[in-house]
């Protein structure tokens, strides 16, 4: 199959299941036991807020035409209005989404560099001190709680040193820098404000080990094993026979065939970093969307939480797009 | 047939099971972090089993003269701001998380594999049809699609339960489809069906059994996965709900009091780890001990 006819066949899966995935939310949100009108008046309201609120809201209506305008108003880019910051849910999401993705790049670009790093040593140095330290350091990451780590590097670093600020995105005293992106490190680069930017790294620090570190031990481990898959085979041998040098080897000739499988690898973990932001922001009090969607939850506000997990299911089907189609360039045995 | 012969092909039927036992049991010996994997669940399991006779105090009784007690002789663990015992806590919680994983296993392993193979047999539209409903699911980050399913069924120990569940259960139906296929295309399928059996006795009686083992497996491989997803929510107060003891809510409990208490929250988030740990070690070594690379 042609690269393009994969990709064509693959965006087109990728919008049916996204069709899906807009029905699911409906549904999800439409079975809500929970009566939203009431978690929003409370139980005494009087019968006539009541229906006023329902008839507002659109809830009076049959579902199947609930269904309609909820359709309609997705393609129209329209998720509604959130109940509780009475603001349309898109804004909410565009002014959320750059703290949530800016802690999501920091958190992969770390743990892709240290991932990969402890791979190659634990993979050259097999069975040797730094694989057995590796190796430790990967099965807790996957095994610790992100909320539970958060919570004792906050008082470690925060409450009992006070190295590093404690939660939020940026001091209460630093003037934010001017508005471009959303995400802040490259908005104070942008506007050349170096207080900012050296605000906004240090509150990065804390949220960024913590985000990362789960990945960082998958990919160490993946690195590891392909490294090693590598590492056996002839031409490496012939490379070393040749007698270039160990570094070239390992550089050049091993770690280039060993990264089909962590590409893939990294990009599950960047999919995987979005749902570990919940728990993340909620403990460094990060305004992103998980954040968002949790408070969303908690008091049923339906339209933000159709508008946000919707949002995020369509973000993470991307990723997986890129990440297949990524694959597929680097292994053509892939597009079947 | 005389008596002798027959105890003789008794033996020989026996032995090669024995002794693959006996292979699997030196590998796992091998495998020294396996051995530490088991021993950790053997004693998560009995910490439920035994938590009545191990807890000191009642695990929710309020006990306001001893609130946000240091760790001492008196309270192992500390108190919490209602005078609760952590120790009580923590192993009273042993029995929620043993609970949560016990059912989340039956209802996603039930689920997926009833999907999985009528998707893996029958092949076709309704394979199509049954994982593109698979890929509906998987569309969602597992842990935003098991908050939102229990915050609109209700927050509660229950809910929590059935949303995990309704999450997990794609991994299964993937895997119980792939062993599906597999087991399909074999001969004595194809013998079953030429003597007139029907699709629902290939499915029960020839297709299932031959699933059963991976997808158990598999389960015993996510056990701890589906701890952290359950602390979590339970972290999140989209969970059990207090006084439930569930670990995850227990460090959301000390939260606000983490300066000057840290006790409340490390002490269940350490179990939580260390028996994610234990999982982890488990299904790793059940992952090498059948790898059959490593089994000659």
């Amino acid at each position: 199959m042609k690269l393009a006819t994969f990709i064509a066949k693959r965006l087109f899966l990728m919008l049916l299941v996204l069709f899906g995935v807009s029905v699911l939310v409906f549904v999800i949100s439409k079975v809500i036991p929970a009566d939203p009108v009431g978690a929003i008046l409370g139980g005494n309201a009087p019968v006539e807020l009541v229906e006023d609120l329902r008839r507002r809201l659109g809830l009076d209506k049959p579902l199947i035409n609930q269904f309609f305008d909820y359709m309609s108003g997705l393609v129209k880019g329209d998720l509604g209005k959130s109940l509780k910051t009475n603001r349309p849910v898109v804004k909410d999401i565009a002014e959320f989404f750059p703290a949530t993705l800016e802690l999501a790049i920091s958190a992969t670009l770390f743990s892709i560099v240290l991932g990969i790093l402890l791979g190659i040593f634990s993979a050259v140095y097999r069975n040797r001190f730094i694989d057995h330290f590796s190796r430790v350091f990967s099965i807790l990451g996957v095994s610790m709680p992100v909320f539970w780590t958060g919570l004792l590097l906050l008082l470690l670093f925060y409450f009992r040193l006070g190295w590093l600020p404690g939660g939020g995105r940026l001091s209460l005293f630093t003037t934010p820098p001017t508005k471009y992106t959303g995400l802040l490190v490259l908005d104070s680069l942008l506007s050349w404000n170096m207080e900012a930017l050296k605000d906004a790294l240090a509150h990065l620090v804390l949220p960024t080990i913590v985000l990362g570190y789960s990945s960082t031990a998958s990919i160490a481990r993946i690195t590891r094993a392909s490294m090693l898959d590598v590492l056996r085979q002839d031409f490496i041998r012939t490379a070393k026979a040749k007698g270039i040098g160990r570094r070239l080897v390992i550089y050049r000739h091993a770690l280039r065939n060993a990264l089909i499988p962590i590409v893939t690898i990294i990009g599950l973990t960047f999919g995987g970093l979005l749902e570990g932001a919940v728990l993340t922001e909620t403990i460094f009090s990060w305004p992103g969307l998980g954040r968002y969607i949790v408070n969303a939850l908690l008091v049923l506000d339906y339209p933000a939480i159709m508008g946000g997990t919707l949002f995020v299911a369509v973000i993470y089907s991307l990723v997986n797009l890129v990440v297949d189609i990524i694959y597929a360039v680097l292994d053509p045995r892939m597009r079947i | 047939m005389d008596s002798t012969q027959v105890e003789k092909s008794t033996i020989s039927r026996w032995k090669p099971v024995i002794e693959d036992w006996k292979h699997t049991f030196y590998l796992w010996r091998r495998t020294k972090l396996a051995m530490v994997g088991t021993f950790i669940v053997a004693g998560f399991l009995l910490m439920a089993l035994l938590a009545p006779l191990l807890a000191p105090y009642d695990p929710i009784k309020v006990d306001l003269v001893n609130r946000l007690k240091p760790p001492s002789k008196q309270f192992l663990f500390g108190t919490d701001q209602f005078g609760r015992d952590i120790l009580s806590r923590v192993l009273y919680g042993a029995r929620v998380e043993v609970w949560i994983i016990f059912l989340v296993t039956v209802i996603s392993g039930t689920i997926g594999t009833a999907i999985g193979i009528v998707a893996g047999y029958f092949g076709g539209w309704i394979d199509e049809i049954l994982m593109r409903i698979t890929d509906i699911f998987l569309a969602f980050p597992r842990l935003i699609l098991a908050m939102a399913l229990s915050a609109v069924l209700g927050r509660g120990l229950t809910n929590a339960i059935i949303a995990i569940s309704l999450v997990e259960w794609t991994v299964i139906a993937r895997l119980a489809r792939a062993e599906a296929m597999r087991v399909k295309s074999q001969p004595f399928i194809e013998a079953a069906k030429a003597v007139g059996a029907s699709d629902l006795r290939i499915l029960v009686l020839h297709v299932l059994p031959m699933c059963v083992s991976p997808v158990l497996v598999q389960l015993t491989m996510r056990m701890g996965t589906i701890i952290l997803t359950a602390a979590g929510l339970g972290f999140l107060g989209l969970g059990a709900q207090p006084p439930t003891p569930e670990w995850g809510a227990i460090v959301s409990d000390g939260r606000s009091y983490l300066i000057n208490h840290w006790w409340i929250s490390t002490f269940p988030g350490l179990f939580i780890a260390v028996v994610v740990l234990g999982f982890n070690l488990l299904g790793d070594g059940i992952r090498d001990i059948l790898d059959p690379r490593l089994r000659r």
